[in-house]
């Protein structure tokens, strides 16, 4: 199969950036999109040009590192992250547009590296329960009814990939957050800090710079692990909640 | 060199007890004085920085991705061990110890591996008060699932994502201490030395990945939880940026390598398809419980699966290992596949893999309940390789995935290096020649919640809080010798990118010292290493500058010590003269092909002590004493 690619290339931070255009020849219907920008990278080295930066590790969809907003949509709109789609999925021969995740709380470090470190602050906000190693009781003194388990689990399969982020029109750390919050509003172990938790990553949000949710609900569609709106129902319960508290 | 492996005296069960009650503590008031630094934040990393500092320590943590959240550990997908025996079917921690110990075919250090499974119980209840969404009874009780051939049911379990929700666990506590001010989190740096003051590890020198500075940073002890270096094969089921650098650095600096040459190889990976591949992906060793391997028994077969008549079908595992057959351990299983590969017996393109069908379970059980165990699994697989495993039997071959081997540590987690500390997957210290399924999640959380700690705090109460400044020569030297390294990497200007090097180290280092090893192999290897080291840094192409976000230097330099590292491993599995766990030495098997140890002459840990590069390194030895275990013969037959 053959590509032509139009890339987001941009020196550093401060630097502007502009799109480029590369080529992308003899690429196997199995590869995964980033195993094609692997084999395009190779190219450019050895035609002593800077290789386009990306992030990524595990290149298996749980590590959250690629970051790729591609023909207009965070990890192409597809199941599953970046690293994930495979070649097949699109047609031989198109142009394909790769672009870095764009929001004010991710700004560009280099090409389609992005900075997220902001969802590292929101966690430190408030998203853990405060337990020191050795303080706990035997796992099984807390019980968790079986259908609380596997919901608060639907919402702890969130990879802070931050697609949600890139996809909303407000660039809102919504779903993320309250996959979280939820997380831990629906398990015993989370329910001692629960007001806190919300007001305090709510409001960290909010600092950080991510916009306000005004359900558009574009992060549920692009999300890889399918996390759903009805957590944000949920966080604005809690919110609401420790309001009137 | 003499190695004191600090092992408490008294029986085995008390001596971790004991060892507890004779360590010295630091006074509570004092804590703050003293600082660690920790370099990576995995498993291992989280949990330790995240303790420490609650202890009231000061903590410097680093890592090279952009968030502590997605360090290699994230992947980790099958389950986590504890010999709580809440399946009520005669577990403890003495049968969990033993396992290990076996499974370890009696090649590590029996009070190591006792604390292991002493602790693992502490790890659960830790995990749970955090609110890791483990699988549950209806009840409400905690689920357990059977793992790896172990005969009692004592995997803990998040669905198919057991290590994504510890890490976040211990990374979610990892972030309440740096939102509380005491740890201070560097992500996206890379740690590239440590720093000795009269022999002791006191700090360490790293490179800014986003600007390309090199800085210093000075503590009372360092940590290191930086992983396996399976890399060491290019192709395996590890995150890229996984590396042996940190560990290689401390090495060259004195630190002593244990067992390189013990690394596991995961049966259960999906084929190798073309080149461009730089990762396989695993696919869970649960499917061994339903799933039947076999191969044609004819060579060059050409026929579709489906086409080939049950009694044309080799069930090798089946016929070869009646008892435990599809589930016999990761080593032999993988060490079968590429027998009858290399008998011209694989199947698929590459002709390297081979069938793991479901054809009989799904008769059996039903598709529904198929998909009900297997349902993800299967949709990746379909994802990855455009073909329906309900219809056509899955392909699968080995891939490297572990490494048992790391930078030797005492009791105490220290290396020989005064101050410097290794845990998880970078120290040598639990698995002995082979690592039993879900215990390595097991192994980074026991030390960096329950160990490390402790043994950390006797260091510093001996040693006293020093207050060491970064403006010290030692400093300045080791900043100047990285930069250097760096712009000696940037200064070749050849032709050949940095992946084509691993690549071809990674090939050679899987065909001479993979899953079976000879010495006409190994001793071509170590020809072959030093060949490839030399044309590397005469002909890498390093593009960019040092200054900036770089891969081409980051890549290029964890390359490099990759292509120094691989000759003492290949050293290692050549000294080892016996076929043990994980390392297959071809000269001693039985006529049936079963693993012949040595234990006269093998029982030790072999540790290595850096000499110069291209220089033989020096082997010390540390014998192993085994007070309570009886040394068995492994069989599985
Ligand atoms: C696909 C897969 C599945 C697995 N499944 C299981 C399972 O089901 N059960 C089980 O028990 N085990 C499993 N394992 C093994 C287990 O996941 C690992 O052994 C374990 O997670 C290692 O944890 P760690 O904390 O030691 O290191 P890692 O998680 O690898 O963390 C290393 C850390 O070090 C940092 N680092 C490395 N080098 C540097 C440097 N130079 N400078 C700065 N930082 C650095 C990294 O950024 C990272 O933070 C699996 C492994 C794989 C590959
Ligand atoms: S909610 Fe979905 S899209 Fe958003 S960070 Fe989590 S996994 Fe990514
Ligand atoms: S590289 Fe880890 S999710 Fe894509």
């Amino acid at each position: 199969m053959n590509f032509k690619l139009h890339v987001w290339r941009q020196k550093n931070a401060a630097a502007k950036g502009r799109m480029e255009q590369y080529e992308a020849r003899d690429i196997n219907a199995d590869m995964s999109f980033l195993e094609m920008l692997d084999v395009v990278n190779e190219d450019l080295v050895e035609k002593g040009i800077d290789p386009i930066h990306f992030d990524h590790d595990c290149r298996e969809g749980i590590c959250g590192a690629c970051s790729l907003v591609i023909n207009g949509l965070p990890h192409g709109g597809m199941t599953g992250t970046t690293c994930e789609v495979r070649m097949r999925l699109f047609k031989d021969g198109s142009t394909i547009y790769v672009e870095p995740f764009r929001a004010k709380a991710f700004p560009v470090i280099k090409d389609l590296t992005v900075d997220r470190t902001s969802i590292d602050r929101v966690m430190q906000a408030g998203g853990f329960v405060s337990t020191h190693t050795g303080a706990a009781i035997d796992a099984n003194a807390i019980l968790v009814p079986k259908d609380k388990a596997e919901e608060a689990m639907d919402a702890a399969a969130c990879i802070g990939c931050g697609a949600c982020v890139a996809a909303c029109k407000n660039a809102s750390g919504m779903l993320f957050v309250a996959a979280k919050v939820s997380q831990l509003a629906l398990l015993p172990q989370g329910q001692a800090e629960r007001e806190r938790r919300v007001n305090k990553m709510v409001a960290m949000m909010d600092i950080e710079g991510f916009g306000n949710c005004t359900n558009y609900y574009e992060c549920e569609a692009v999300c890889p692990k399918d996390i759903s709106v009805k957590f944000i129902a949920k966080m604005n319960r809690e919110y609401m909640r420790a309001l009137v508290k | 060199m003499k190695l004191d492996s600090k092992v408490p005296s008294g029986p085995l069960e008390q001596k971790w007890q004991k060892h507890q009650f004779e360590m010295k503590l630091v006074n509570p008031a004092n804590k703050r004085k003293y600082s660690a630094i920790v370099v990576g934040t995995g498993l291992a990393g989280a949990s330790a920085a995240a303790s420490l500092a609650e202890l009231g320590y000061e903590v410097k943590a680093f890592c090279f991705q952009d968030s502590s959240r997605r360090a290699h550990s994230i992947g980790a997908q099958g389950g986590i061990n504890a010999a709580k025996n809440y399946q009520n079917d005669g577990d403890s921690v003495y049968r969990l110890f033993y396992d290990t110990i076996k499974g370890g075919d009696f090649r590590s250090r029996e009070a190591n591996t006792y604390r292991l499974a002493e602790v693992s119980n502490n790890i659960i209840d830790q995990c749970a008060a955090q609110g890791v969404p483990f699988a549950r009874e209806y009840g409400g009780t905690l689920a357990n699932r059977s793992f790896g051939g172990a005969q009692v049911s004592r995997t803990f379990y998040a669905r198919g994502q057991t290590g994504q929700q510890l890490l976040l666990g211990a990374y979610s506590a990892l972030m309440r201490q740096v939102g509380l001010g005491k740890v201070t989190m560097y992500p996206r740096t890379e740690m590239q030395d440590v720093v000795l003051i009269d022999g002791h590890a006191k700090g360490i020198v790293v490179r800014n990945m986003v600007t390309g500075e090199i800085s210093s940073h000075a503590a009372d002890a360092v940590v290191l939880a930086t992983g396996g270096y399976g890399r060491v094969f290019y192709l395996s089921t590890m995150g890229l940026g996984c590396n042996v650098t940190a560990a290689y650095r401390a090495y060259k600096k004195g630190a002593l390598f244990a067992n390189p040459c013990f690394t596991q190889i995961h049966p259960t990976c999906i084929p190798h398809t073309g080149d461009y591949q730089c990762k396989l992906t695993l696919m869970s060793e649960s499917l061994r419980n339903d799933g039947r391997i076999w191969v044609p028994k004819t060579k060059d077969e050409q026929r579709a699966p489906g086409q080939i008549p049950e009694n044309e079908r080799d069930y090798y595992l089946e016929r070869k290992y009646p008892s435990f057959g599809n589930l016999a351990p990761r080593d032999i299983s993988s060490r079968s596949a590429k027998e009858a590969c290399d008998e011209g017996r694989g199947v698929g393109p590459s002709r390297y893999g081979v069938y793991l069908d479901f054809s009989d379970a799904i008769n059996r059980l039903g598709k529904d309940v198929i998909e009900e165990r297997y349902g993800n699994l299967f949709e990746m697989y379909e994802l990855i390789n455009d073909e329906n495993p309900y219809e056509v039997p899955m392909r699968i071959y080995p891939a490297s995935h572990y490494t048992m081997g790391g930078l030797w540590v005492d009791y105490n987690l220290m290396s020989n290096i005064p101050g410097l500390h290794v845990i998880g997957e970078a120290n040598f210290s639990d698995h002995g020649a082979n690592r039993l399924g879900a215990s390595a999640l097991m192994q980074g959380l026991a030390d960096g919640y329950f160990v490390l700690p402790y043994t950390i705090g006797d260091y510093f109460a001996r040693e006293g809080a020093k207050n060491i400044s970064t403006e010290r020569p030692e400093f300045r030297e080791a900043e100047e010798a990285v930069a250097m390294r760096i712009k000696k990497l940037l200064d070749v200007g050849g032709k050949q990118t940095p992946d084509s090097f691993h690549k071809r180290l990674g090939l050679i280092m899987w065909e001479k010292a993979g899953m079976a090893r000879n010495e006409k192999d190994l001793k071509e290897a170590l020809q072959e290493i030093p060949a490839l080291r030399e044309e590397f840094w005469n002909d890498v192409n390093v593009l960019g500058s040092a200054d900036e976000m770089n891969m081409n230097v980051e890549r290029a330099a964890r390359v490099a010590d990759f292509l120094e590292f691989a000759e003492i491993f290949c050293l290692d599995a050549l000294d080892r003269e016996e076929s043990c766990g994980a390392h297959f030495r071809e000269e001693h098997q039985t006529d049936e092909g079963e693993a012949v140890r040595n234990d006269k002459k093998y029982a030790y840990v072999a540790a290595w002590e850096h000499k110069g590069v291209g220089q033989k390194p020096e082997l010390h030895k540390e014998d192993l004493q085994f007070e309570s275990v009886q040394l068995a013969t492994r069989s599985y037959k």
